[in-house]
């Protein structure tokens, strides 16, 4: 006699440990809960950035305790601080060295904009030579907010698509 | 400094006859707070080796100019400020520098080596040559920096030039542009108990990027 099978869902007894799902959900899953942070730490906004490594706020919890100074081995540059004209190429240099896939990160006022230096000294904001993914506001920002927007980033993250097709063409 | 420095420091009028005795063209100048003095350029490292080694002032607080306008003449003057740790006087020394386009000064870095680095900040932002000095270069702008930011002429906001590196420059096709100045410069307040009000921002709100800056301004 044939009995029907009743079971709806996944049953790992009959069908094995096997989960089903996307290489690219797989991929974005794997990048964005271990952020490789480069801590290019310019000014006061560092401060807060290693109060947000330490234990109080523990970046840890988002996978990204791994503050990386080499360029060779972090995928996303926290650029915290003013960055002067003088700076600006060696940053840009410094990002040019990581490895793809990267993100940057443009912390507190002065890295998203130039902040309250609006001198003939100061880069007005580090989006003028890389890649900004999110930009955190304050002066500085508190940890709270570094950590927010290490959560934006993973969410850009995931929702980013054709992961895998640019792995197999690259 | 000399074992014979003084256990006070001296007053001004015994500073003059001292300096006057050695440099006949030594002057006291107006001063708000420490004896002031004024010599002419090339005495300037006599006339600091004497405080230092017969007067106690064995401190080179600071080296500085001051560009006095764009057209006055002379137009720059280099101040040396020097303070003596046994004493605990200070002394001011001011000279015009000879030249209103080349303008240079002694160095005295053979009296301190401390001098180095305010000689070549003076340099960076004035423009002031220290003749003598081991190792004039720029200090705070990069290498081959065009202008002399603290002079009068400079605008706040600055002057298009490349970026310190080419390379990045053609990369990332940015330059070194004059900051947006909308609303004027843009400064904290002092002495107010509202954080948020003490925050950087621009005082003449009256102009912005939408609404240009009155002629009068």
């Amino acid at each position: 006699m044939v009995t029907p099978n009743t079971e709806l869902a996944y049953n790992t007894k009959i069908e094995g440990d096997i989960v089903v799902t996307r290489a690219d959900a797989v991929i974005n899953w794997l990048r964005s809960n271990s952020v490789w942070p480069m801590p290019m730490g310019l000014a006061c906004c560092a401060i807060e950035l290693m109060a947000g490594a330490s234990s109080r706020f523990d970046i840890a919890r988002f996978g990204s305790e791994v503050f990386r100074f080499s360029p060779r081995q972090a995928d996303c540059m926290i650029v915290a601080g003013t960055v002067t004209y003088k700076m600006a190429p060696h940053l840009r240099r410094i990002y040019d060295q990581m490895a793809e896939p990267k993100w940057v990160i443009a912390m507190g006022a002065c890295a998203s904009s130039g902040g309250m230096y609006r001198s003939y000294a100061t880069l007005q904001g580090v989006d003028k030579i890389v890649p900004v993914d999110v930009y955190i506001s304050g002066c500085p920002p508190r940890p709270e907010a570094l950590l927010d927007a290490l959560i934006k980033l993973q969410e850009k993250m995931t929702r980013t698509g054709g992961t895998t097709k640019r792995l197999l063409t690259a | 400094m000399s074992a014979s420095a003084p256990a006070a420091a001296a007053s001004e009028t015994d500073l003059l006859a001292l300096l006057q005795g050695a440099f006949p063209a030594a002057a006291t100048r107006p001063t708000g707070d420490h004896p002031a003095f004024k010599l002419p350029v090339a005495d300037v490292p006599a006339a600091l080796k004497l405080l230092r080694d017969q007067q106690g002032f064995d401190f080179l607080t600071d080296v500085t100019a001051v560009d006095w306008d764009v057209e006055a003449s002379p137009r720059f003057s280099v101040v040396w400020h020097l303070h003596s740790t046994t004493h605990h006087g200070y002394v001011r020394i001011v000279a015009d520098c000879l030249s209103d386009t080349e303008p240079s000064a002694p160095s005295v870095v053979g009296l301190w080596a401390g001098a180095n680095w305010h000689e070549r900040e003076t340099f960076d932002l004035m423009g002031i040559r220290f003749t003598d000095h081991p190792d004039l270069r720029r200090i705070l702008m990069w290498d081959g920096y065009p202008f002399h930011p603290l002079r009068k002429d400079f605008p706040l906001a600055g002057i298009e030039t490349p970026l310190p590196d080419v390379e990045v420059s053609e990369i990332t096709g940015a330059t070194v542009k004059p900051a947006p100045m909308m609303g004027g410069p843009f400064v904290a307040s002092t002495g107010e108990m509202n954080l948020t009000e003490a925050e950087p921002r621009a005082k003449d709100e009256s102009w912005n990027e939408r609404s240009e800056k009155p002629a009068a301004l």
